[in-house]
């Protein structure tokens, strides 16, 4: 499965003197895998692709509150 | 902490006395694509980066150095006997009025080195696409450096820190395909 985020569980040492967090995330975005864009790939109607910035859902990258959430 | 062997990288030789060249190579020194810039970067990037990729950062950041000291010995070579004459007619004059005979950090220009060569973003693949950036900028600058050097012996060093700079590219190149793989993929069974 296609994630666009990345979880990586950093080493902890017993004499962290803050709470350790015990898994991060770092962004994967998806023009790290694209490679030359092939043509014809499905598209956004004209008023959504506006909005998200990109016509097409296989560039697009959310992020966000949720992405950060997923941080804590 | 680190453990020093006494020796050069690769060894160092230069046969003609031109310390218009030592001007040159001192780019690589202090300058923006320098081997202290990246040192310096590559070290510092490791406290936020995945634990998988601390390793490499710290290998090539403390190879870096090994460069900073080769580059260091070029310059020594080229410059210790000459006279200031000789430095003056090689546009060091500015250079000796500032740091008499020693080594500065500053780029080919004589613009101080500065932090602000470097970047740390702390989001792993932006800082990695910089480190590859910043190999391929060092491999074009030792490029314009052999280009200006007629310095058979010189250029032999010079081609083996070029050729370092590729190995480089290629293992940052591979620690992005790393941080790319996807990890939690669900198992059906
Ligand atoms: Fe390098």
């Amino acid at each position: 499965m296609f994630t666009q985020q990345k979880r990586y569980y950093p080493y902890v040492s017993p004499y962290d003197p803050c709470a350790p967090i015990r898994q991060k995330f770092y962004q994967t975005p998806p023009e790290l895998y694209l490679g030359f864009q092939p043509p014809g790939l499905p598209q956004y109607s004209a008023r959504e692709a506006l909005a998200r910035g990109t016509l097409w859902p296989a560039l697009y990258s959310p992020y966000g509150k949720s992405s950060r959430e997923a941080q804590r | 902490m680190w453990i020093y062997q006494k020796k050069l990288q690769y060894p160092v030789r230069v046969s003609q006395c031109n310390p218009r060249l030592a001007k040159y190579l001192i780019e690589q020194y202090g300058g923006a694509d320098g081997e202290l810039a990246a040192a310096l970067r590559y070290l510092n990037q490791r406290y936020t980066i995945p634990d998988r990729i601390i390793g490499l950062l710290t290998d090539i950041g403390t190879e870096e150095f090994g460069h900073l000291e080769m580059i260091a010995t070029m310059v020594y070579k080229l410059t210790k006997d000459a006279t200031l004459e000789q430095l003056r007619d090689a546009g060091l004059g500015e250079h000796a009025a500032d740091h008499g005979p020693a080594l500065f950090y500053h780029n080919a220009a004589g613009v101080p080195f500065t932090a602000t060569y470097i970047q740390a973003k702390g989001d792993p693949i932006t800082d990695l696409y910089e480190d590859i950036a910043a190999e391929e900028k060092a491999r074009a600058t030792y490029q314009w450096l052999i280009d200006m050097s007629d310095d058979p012996d010189l250029n032999d060093a010079l081609r083996f820190l070029r050729e370092r700079e590729v190995i480089h590219s290629q293992r940052f190149r591979e620690a992005v395909e790393i941080l790319k793989q996807e990890q939690q993929q669900k198992h059906f069974f």
